[in-house]
């Protein structure tokens, strides 16, 4: 790769990063059971029951936790699949680590 | 009154329901096919057959708990919503018919597709009540406080009963 003088390199708009990836949220309600939480975790994600219990007590405890990461599409799907089961589910870009 | 879902051998679960247990099971998943019935439809053909649907928010509590923002920016939201509400419609309308078609006095046994379908049913008409009743996670020292001559006496009590029968369920498919 050669070195070349600085040219304009055309920025994507402000808030878009492509290189950051999306994760699912969920957030805590009063009315999903802690025991349905956990077993919703480890039916859609494959969670193991200790992975997935800790999830829902840092949604019960700190109101959210994010429960998947990955491609927009993918995430979409999530929370697609956590609405059929009446989660609170939202979908965002990973805020810069 | 029903002990709630038990395993049944050979897989899915088996509960015992009172003739007034099963008619209030009933009645609540009736309500719930009600309030999710096929939302805005399209006059356009192709937007029907693919399943586009509205890309409005519900002002009504329980329908916006019942189908969430998927983003917090409305734009996005809107068009989220305007691709996945009808199939999400037509998910919980499917779960909510098979609670109906198999809720009965005496004995019920589901397999493990149906205790699914269940299990997504109960949560969605616990949902549907307990925005209704505004309950919050107190609601066992609420009802443990509250007379027996409160109008919604009965009505916090059947949540309770709605949320004792599902975690039975959950605990019988783990």
């Amino acid at each position: 790769m050669g070195s070349t003088a600085p040219i304009a390199v055309e920025r994507p708009s402000s808030d878009v990063r492509p290189d950051l990836p999306w994760v699912t949220i969920v957030w805590n309600d009063p009315v999903n059971l802690m025991s349905y939480v956990t077993y919703v975790f480890q039916t859609v994600f494959g969670y193991s029951k200790e992975k997935a219990e800790k999830l829902m007590m840092d949604v019960h405890h700190k109101g959210k936790a994010v429960v998947s990461s990955g491609t927009r599409e993918e995430m979409e799907r999530d929370v697609q699949i956590l609405h059929s089961y009446g989660l609170w589910a939202t979908l965002q870009q990973d805020s810069v680590h | 009154m029903s002990s709630g879902f038990k395993p049944r051998k050979g897989g899915g679960v088996i509960a015992h329901f009172e003739p007034a247990e099963a008619s209030i099971l009933r009645s609540l998943v009736t309500m719930v096919l009600g309030m999710v019935e096929p939302g805005h439809v399209s006059d356009d053909p192709l937007e029907r057959a693919l399943g586009i649907g509205s890309s409005e928010a519900p002002s009504d509590p329980v329908l916006a708990r019942l189908f969430p923002s998927a983003y917090s920016d409305e734009e996005q939201a809107a068009e989220f919503r305007r691709y996945t509400e009808t199939s999400l419609r037509e998910a919980k309308r499917a779960d909510a018919q098979t609670m109906l078609d198999t809720a009965q006095a005496g004995r019920t046994e589901l397999t493990p597709e149906q205790a699914q379908a269940w299990m997504r049913a109960l949560n969605d008409v616990r949902l549907t009540l307990g925005t209704r009743l505004e309950v919050t996670e107190e609601i066992h020292d609420e009802i443990a406080g509250m007379s027996e001559d409160d109008p919604r006496y009965p009505a916090f009590v059947m949540y309770d009963w709605l949320t004792y029968l599902q975690d039975t369920l959950v605990r019988a498919l783990w």
